[in-house]
This record gives structure tokens, sequence and C-alpha cells, in this order.
């Protein structure tokens, strides 16, 4: 097998979930190569090359590959394909991979698999369906291989080590198509959900987006943790939807994960139920969230809480 | 502008997904269908389009056995002019894969020439989130997918979309895909007079195989499984427990 491996990247430096892709690719076996594309790639590229088990880097130095655009990475992957005809390509599944992934599967004649959990095989692997209630094993027939990889289900390759060669590539540029007008990314000096180690999240029981304060303190308090929210908190309009968790959010496996007044529907247990130890915090005795958690503890939150973080 | 929605017919969000004892599928028997949410939120946009006269005609579209029809009938009682049905036997699960939709969409717009293709960003049984993504793809046009906002200025979509990490804002020309996200919109409960209304519409009816299009699943769905169970763990009486017992086992 050959693989590429489409980097993610922000403000100049590689993403933590690349290294978590590139870890899948060793699972299949064969050769691994990191295509950065960006105006930064050169620089970027310098990181990318130093990861464990990558044997060559293709660096695409253009703007055009900012901000994701899918029609302009799409064709540049095409481009690279076409020359390079890897076995595999894989995506981290994440909004960007999401987004471009299936637009290449269209173009290549392939049906992408995605969020994958596990490498069977060179052409086999485990993804969830239906929210995460049906774990499938799927068998693709296409001559190239397309996959997102849940990052959570794979452990991070050593971003030191290796020593492979860059070498430049370049694509069609801009298709003309989608015009870039603005990115707002909430600044914030609090981990990403996806890779915090320490989560604490909310539910409906939180009443409103103000006591959602409460819980970054407690992230505070737990050393510099992030804060999460489930689904219904978003749906009532308590918390931006970058902060859901779940099947339709953002997919975590933290190490510790407290769940407040979050009562454990199925679709927030999809993305929560890989965290190591799990804390819950609930008044309602029959909530579902205590069945998944290692430790529950049936109170009143807005006593619990308060309580929690001037004892920590 | 004219404007198709896909609608998808799933398994209810609510009901408990169970799977075969012979671990082939999930079992689909006797389990109460409903239009795939997502594609409820894409169908609200459609209709929200044609109120804010910007849209003149909205499509909605299915792919799916003669039991999909219902959904058709949702979307026309929520205010979609008129339906098309392309009509198959395939499990819609596992072997009706996201490409061979795509394909089936872009015939369909073929002949219809439709200026913008709404469709929920997933459907919550196979949980691909590709289908909207694909149809781009293989029409060459720009995709917004994850909107949660759209607004329509002459030939120019303007789009919020969901990024890791906030938002993003861009312009497309047409014609363009978009795929809908959670905070789009909220969907309207068809009322009785739309529903009776809706009866009336008109449903074009295709058989797949007459499109001429290789359908064929280029993924096998081998084995499907329960997942792994989580045991629970112990219950506490205060706060102080939930501390000393993370700091035991190291968590803190």
């Amino acid at each position: 097998a050959s693989t590429l491996v489409l980097a993610e990247h922000a403000e100049g430096a590689i993403a933590d979930s690349t290294l978590s892709v590139v870890s899948a690719a060793k699972a299949i076996g064969g050769d691994v190569t990191v295509l950065v594309a960006g105006a930064d790639a050169a620089k970027i590229a310098e990181q990318a090359a130093k990861i464990d088990g990558v044997s060559s880097v293709l660096a695409a130095g253009d703007a055009a590959y900012d901000h994701g655009i899918a029609e302009n990475i799409t064709a540049l992957l095409q481009s690279v394909q076409d020359s390079k005809s890897f076995s595999h390509i894989l995506f981290a599944a994440s909004n960007d991979g999401k987004n471009i992934m299936p637009r290449l599967g269209a173009k290549l004649d392939v049906q992408p698999v995605s969020d994958i959990l596990e490498v069977l095989g060179e052409d086999t692997f485990k993804r969830p369906m239906y929210a995460g209630n049906a774990i499938a094993t799927v068998k693709s027939s296409d001559s190239v291989k397309l996959a997102s990889v849940r990052i959570t289900n794979f452990d991070k390759a050593a971003a030191e080590g290796g020593s492979a060669s860059v070498e430049e590539v370049s694509g069609p540029g801009d298709a003309g198509k989608t015009t870039w007008v603005a990115d707002e990314v909430a600044k914030s000096d609090r981990p990403e959900l996806t890779t915090a180690d320490k989560i604490v999240s909310g539910g409906r029981g939180l009443k409103n987006g103000e006591n959602f304060e409460m819980l970054y303190t407690l992230a505070d308090k737990l050393g510099g943790g992030a804060v999460g929210a489930s689904r219904a908190a978003v749906d009532a309009g308590y918390v931006p939807n970058e902060l859901q968790i779940g099947q339709t959010g953002k997919i975590v496996a933290p190490g510790l994960y407290i769940a407040v007044g979050i009562s454990g529907a199925i679709q927030h247990l999809a993305g929560m139920k890989d965290a190591k130890t799990i804390v819950c915090i609930n008044k309602d005795p029959e909530a579902p969230i205590f069945q998944v958690s290692d430790i529950g503890l049936e109170a009143d939150l807005f006593k619990a809480v308060p309580e929690m973080i001037e004892k920590l | 502008m004219k404007v198709f929605v896909a609608v998808k017919r799933t398994l209810d969000y609510a009901v408990k997904v169970r799977v075969k004892a012979d671990k082939s599928a999930v079992d689909l028997a006797n389990v109460k269908m409903s239009m795939n949410p997502f594609c409820e939120i894409a169908c609200e946009e459609a209709v929200r389009l044609k109120e804010k006269k910007v849209a003149k005609e909205v499509i909605a579209v299915t792919v799916g056995p003669k039991a999909a029809q219902e959904t058709l009938r949702t979307a026309l009682a929520m205010g979609a002019d008129r339906g098309i049905h392309v009509v198959t036997d395939m499990r819609h699960d596992t072997e009706l894969q996201p490409l061979a939709v795509a394909k089936v969409l872009q015939a369909l717009g073929a002949k219809e020439s439709p200026d913008m293709y709404i469709l929920g960003k997933q459907s919550i049984d196979g949980d691909n989130n590709q289908t909207g993504q694909m149809l781009a793809g293989l029409m060459d046009a720009p995709i917004a997918a994850f909107a949660s906002e759209v607004s329509v200025d002459g030939d120019k979509v303007h789009v919020t979309r969901e990024i890791d990490g906030g938002l993003q804002k861009i312009d497309l020309g047409l014609p363009a895909v978009v795929t809908a996200d959670l905070r789009l919109n909220e969907p309207r409960y068809a009322t009785l007079p739309n529903i009776m209304k809706a009866k009336k519409k008109k449903i074009e009816e295709i058989k797949a195989e007459d499109l001429g299009l290789s359908l064929e699943p280029h993924v096998q769905y081998t084995s499907v499984e329960d997942p792994p169970v989580r045991q629970a763990g112990i219950k506490v009486e205060s706060v102080d427990e939930v501390i000393s017992k993370l700091k035991e086992t190291g968590v803190l």
C-alpha cells in the first residue's frame, strides 16, 4: 500500500489530527506521504517531515488552498493522485475532511468510507452507523480507497523522529467557484474540544447560557479543560453549536469528562462514550447518563458545581 | 429560481436501534420511519426561499422504496411544489450508497436544471455525510457544506457555514449545492390543511433502473454489530467522594 494523508494545519502549525491520521495510515501499511497545502505549506511541510513514520511530504504553497475551499483542494488532490497513484487517501473526519473527501470520491468514481474506527486490512475497516449504535465492518472494492479517520480512535504518531523528504507540488489553484469572505474562529487559550484531556460539559439542566460560566470556572480548576455542551443545550440557544458534543457535533475522547445536567441522549453518548473516565452530576437518578458514568453523583448541579469549584 | 431539495426516509430519530442477531444489518422491520431530521431542515430552507420569493419552484426528490412516497408527501405538506420519486428496493442504510444517490440527483438535475440543490448534511442511518459534496463534485459546482445561514442575492449565494472551531462565510455562484446543518432553521410541522393539499400535488415516479446508471454499491457491509457496552460505575453521595475517587484513580 501507499497512502496519502491530507494534512490539517492552523496558524502555521501542523494539527494534532494529522498525527492520528498518520497512525491510521501506518496501520494500513506501506509508505505514508503527507500533503500540506496552503500559503504556509513550505514551513509546515518541515514539521510534517519530522512525524514518525512519514516517508515523504508534498508541499503545495498556494493561498488558494487556505480556508479549506473544497473545489480548490480537491483539484489539487486529483492532480497529485494522477501523477502518484496512491492506493489509499486518508482524511481527518473533521468538517474540512468531510467537506473535501466526498468531492474527490465523486471525481475518482470512488465510494469513500466515512469515520473509520479501526483498520482491519488494506480494504477492510470498521465504521459507526446510526449515531454509533451500530458498528459496521465494511470492505471497499474501489481501486483507490478513500477514508476519513475518527481521530479519537487512533493514537497520535510521534511529532518528532522522522526525516522525510519534501517535494514541492502544484495544482490548478483557484477554481474561481467560491469566494472566501471571512472565518470567525473563536480565539481561546483553552484546548480544542477534540484534543482536550479534560472536558466539562453542560446540558439543558444548566437552564441558561450565563450558568455555563461556572463550567468554565470548573474547567480552569481542573487545570485548563475545555467546555462542551449537549445538543439540547445548543438547541435551547444557551451556547453556540461549536460546543456541541455528540453524533451531530464533535466526537471527543478525553481522559476526564464531567457531564453536568446532561440526561445522556443516545446522540450525546455517541460523541463522548470513549472518554476514559466519565463523571456525571444530575438530579434525576433515572437519567441514562448514569449508565455510562464511572462516577455518578445524584445532586442539584447548582449546589454541587460551586462546591466542587471551592474544593478543588 | 428553481430549487431541488433531497429528502430521505430513515429510521425515526427517537427509535432505539436494534442490530439483528445474525449481525447482518440493523433491524428495520416494523419500526417507525420518518424524514431524516437534516432533510427536514433542508426542506424548510427551500420552502423559506419560496416564501421570500427567491425561489419560484421547490421540487422535492427522494430515492428509496415505495414507502418513501410518505416522506415526499411530508415535504409537499411542508410547502414543496412537486415531487420526484426514484424507486429502488436497495437497502438505504447499506446498499444504496452516497455515490449512487449523487448520480441519481445529477441525472434528475440535468433534466430539470435547478439553480440550487439543498440537502441535509447527513442521514442518521448511514451517517456518511457525503451525498451533497459528491453531487457538487459530479456537477463541478461549488459546495457550501454544513450551512447555518443562507441568503441569495441575484446570482450569488451567501452562506455561513460551520467549520472546526467556528464559522466561515463564503459566496458561491449558481448552480450551487448547499448542505444543511443543525442551526440553519427550525423546521415547521405540516398542518392538517397543508397535508390535505399535499395529497393533490404531483409526484413523478421513476424506476431507478430506467435512469441507466450503475447504482451498485462499491463498499460491502460484511457485518453490523452492537457497539461495545460501557459498564456503569459507582454512584456516590457527595462532591467530596467524587474528588477523592478521581484522586484515587489518578485522574486528578
